[in-house]
């Protein structure tokens, strides 16, 4: 589906189903250095389930134009923009990372849009280190490498793809490496710069799932739980085994987690 | 900030693409033998089949065992993804059916395996899809022959049986600039010795048959996905950028990104063509592959010590040898990219011409006590053919020449004997063949 947000066009999969803002509308919103096909194993469901998608390409990334936008309240306030644009008076938000700090934010600061928030390898603050800053800043391939290798769990190293003869690590790397360059270094430095995540966490009044990776490196599960307890009434889903890729390292457990908690029709 | 950590090769051929099987604890991969798999209930039925969740149904399109297979050999190779096929014909025939229709036309390099030959040049053709062939080293040649409607540039890593090294990076770079992707024939090299998709290839496919299994029990094929391709760029393959009717309009490219194609290879490919490979053959494939690194020592080793030898029979006076070739050999013409692309070793592949052209390379064969006779390589046991009249000997005396296959050619593939035996082999039909 394609938008024109802020004057930029913009791209939504819809999950194989044309957009219907009078059904229930799911916002997935991806992580730094990503586009929307890192929810392809869930945005088909729930399109197919009595939802509308948007599964977003933020400024900049995958098919959408413009420039990435540099912090994370820009980018919350383009996802309202973006509703605007497409007609929704209140969705859902998913956000994975980066995505997930947006959708926080966006919950915090137009509480009377967002309907509900899944929040997917999330924590307060994401400081990135400086080596990985820099080599991002720098379109240094070794940018890719720290995340796709801090990123996935020692499960997702092995593999045991739920989908028949993928490969995650690779998969993952092939998808950031399409990114055009200098969107990952404005991406993470959106994530190192973002410290409203306790306050906006507490400003939240919908209902929040927690979606966060056992062994999740890049943002520890104990950061994530305490992110959500400053949450009034949030949700917390364990995922034993996971890494920081929760929806390509456990996607169906993601599916039915998103499945079980959007309202549908 | 600590480097990211990856699992190493050797790891990899042990572990990738399998987690103990969660019924029993299995530690080999099970063999799952079975047609289909029980739906949780019907609306589970439909997402399978609208390929909203992922999962298997029918083991023509996916099976447990298989799909590690699939994962192992992806991960190797640094793809994306995989689809495993009953054979290495029908892993090229796949790959060309996902990317083209009637009316499309392929470059490939002259020297390639006999039976991708026919395939390209006789049974494609009456479909539609034609082939124009060019010697490998030809790279202005590929970029000549390109025309609007070709849609794939395709060699083997090691041209058969001339063992020419293809120059993928520069190969892939007149692809791409022609909006083409470069698929890559890599098995005679598997992934322990060359990376194809590291250096510029888009895709890659195996005859899991040979060096991947080793053991000669099974026949198999697989491809590839490296995902780096950029099909809609391109603009030339609309089964991967348009909506496709066969699945609810889904277009690939949108809906899976890097892996649009392999995505529909399977969804489509394997749905339609049904060219599988059976949970068997995928489980006696993975016991191959799991010593892979092992062997593929082995066999550079025994191939080393055999060039040794039968260069000094080249070089002696009264020897039994006219010629040798191997991309080892330094006056090999592709010895320099050899050690770029093939720095670990190029192959346990050797061709060799017997004084006494034709009827002392039939001597020799004869002779021969532990060398086996037959069409195939890549196996832990030795074996030797001879292509002029056998896995070649459909070509005509030109396309003979154009594939660099000599009447006196003799192909050794060096299996994992010990070495010392392999020379007394060779050393004692030389001497018969030549004799007589």
């Amino acid at each position: 589906m394609d938008l024109t947000v802020n004057g930029h066009a913009v791209y939504a999969h819809t999950g194989g189903r044309p957009f219907d803002p009078v059904l229930p509308v799911i916002v997935l919103i991806h992580g730094a250095g990503m586009d929307h096909t890192v929810w392809s194993l869930q945005s088909r469901h729930l399109a197919h389930h009595g939802r509308s998608v948007l599964a977003v390409d933020l400024p900049g990334h995958g098919r959408s134009g413009g420039a990435p936008l540099p912090s994370i309240e820009q980018l919350a306030d383009w996802i309202v923009a973006l509703l605007d644009a497409a007609g929704v008076a209140k969705a859902a938000l998913a956000g994975h990372s980066m995505g997930a700090l947006v959708a926080l934010e966006t919950a915090a600061r137009h509480g009377d849009r967002v309907e509900s928030l899944a929040l997917l390898g999330v924590a307060e603050t994401m400081p990135v280190h400086p080596d990985l800053l820099a080599a991002a800043a720098l379109n240094d391939p070794s940018a890719i490498e720290l995340v796709i290798g801090w990123g996935h769990g020692p499960r997702g190293h092995v593999g045991g793809a739920a989908a028949p003869g993928l490969s995650l690590l690779p998969g993952g790397r092939r998808l950031m490496q399409r990114a055009r360059p200098g969107v990952l270094g404005v991406d993470l430095g959106a994530c190192n710069a973002y410290v409203r995540g306790g306050e906006a966490a507490a400003a939240v009044s919908c209902p929040a799932l927690f979606l966060l990776g056992g062994v999740d490196r890049m943002t520890p599960a104990k950061s994530g739980k305490a992110l959500a307890a400053k949450v009034n009434g949030s949700e917390v889903v364990l995922l034993s085994g996971i890494g920081h890729m929760v929806m390509t390292e456990a996607p169906n457990a993601t599916t039915d987690a998103f499945a079980a908690r959007f309202s549908a029709r | 900030m600590a480097d990211a950590k990856f699992l190493k090769f050797d790891t990899l051929s042990l572990h990738a693409g399998q987690r103990p099987d969660p019924a029993t604890g299995a530690r080999a991969v099970p063999i799952y033998q079975s047609t289909s798999y029980v739906f949780d209930d019907t609306d589970h039925a439909a997402s399978l089949f609208n390929l909203e969740r992922p999962g298997h149904i029918y083991s023509r399109i996916s099976n447990p065992t298989v799909a590690v297979l699939e994962e192992r050999l992806a991960a190797l190779d640094g793809g994306v993804g995989a689809v495993c096929t009953a054979s290495g014909q029908a892993a090229l025939a796949l790959a060309i059916m996902t990317l083209m229709d009637a009316g499309g036309h392929i470059v490939a390099s002259s020297s390639i395996y006999g039976g991708s030959r026919n395939l390209l040049a006789y049974t494609l053709p009456r479909f539609g899809i034609t082939t124009t062939f060019v010697n490998p080293r030809d790279l202005d040649g590929f970029r000549a022959a390109i025309r609007p409607e070709t849609r794939l540039l395709f060699g083997e890593v090691l041209g058969n049986p001339g063992l020419e090294v293809l120059d993928i990076p520069r190969l892939s770079a007149i692809a791409h600039d022609a909006g083409l992707p470069l698929m890559v024939d890599a098995t005679f090299v598997t992934p322990y010795l060359c990376k194809p998709l590291s250096v510029g290839a888009d895709l890659v496919m195996h005859s899991c048959t040979k060096w991947l299994a080793g053991h000669g029990v099974a026949i198999g094929g697989v491809v590839i996905d490296g995902g780096a391709f950029d099909w809609e760029a391109s603009g030339k393959f609309p089964t991967l950028t348009e909506p496709y009717a066969g699945y609810h309009g889904i277009d690939f490219a949108e809906e899976y990104g890097p892996a649009a194609f392999i995505m529909r290879a399977r969804a489509e490919g394997l749905r339609d063509f049904g060219a599988c490979m059976s949970p068997m053959n995928a489980f006696q494939i993975l016991q191959g592959v799991e010593t892979l690194p092992l062997r593929m020592k082995g066999h550079i080793h025994n191939t080393r010590k055999v060039l040794g030898f039968l260069e000094s029979e080249a070089y002696a006076e009264n020897g039994s040898v006219a010629w040798v070739t191997h991309p080892e050999l330094p006056d090999h013409p592709d010895h320099r990219l050899r050690a770029q692309l093939l720095p670990h070793g190029a192959g346990s592949i050797i061709s060799f011409g017997i004084k006494g052209g034709r009827e002392a390379g039939r001597r020799f064969i004869e002779k021969l006590a532990l060398f086996s006779h037959l069409a195939n390589v890549g196996d832990a046991k030795s074996l030797v053919i001879h292509p002029a009249s056998t896995t070649h000997a459909q070509l005509d005396a030109e396309a003979l020449a154009a594939a660099g296959v000599g009447e006196d050619m003799i192909r050794l593939s060096i299996g994992l004997e010990d070495c010392d035996d392999l020379i007394d082999d060779l050393r004692q039909a030389l001497r018969a063949a030549t004799k007589a």
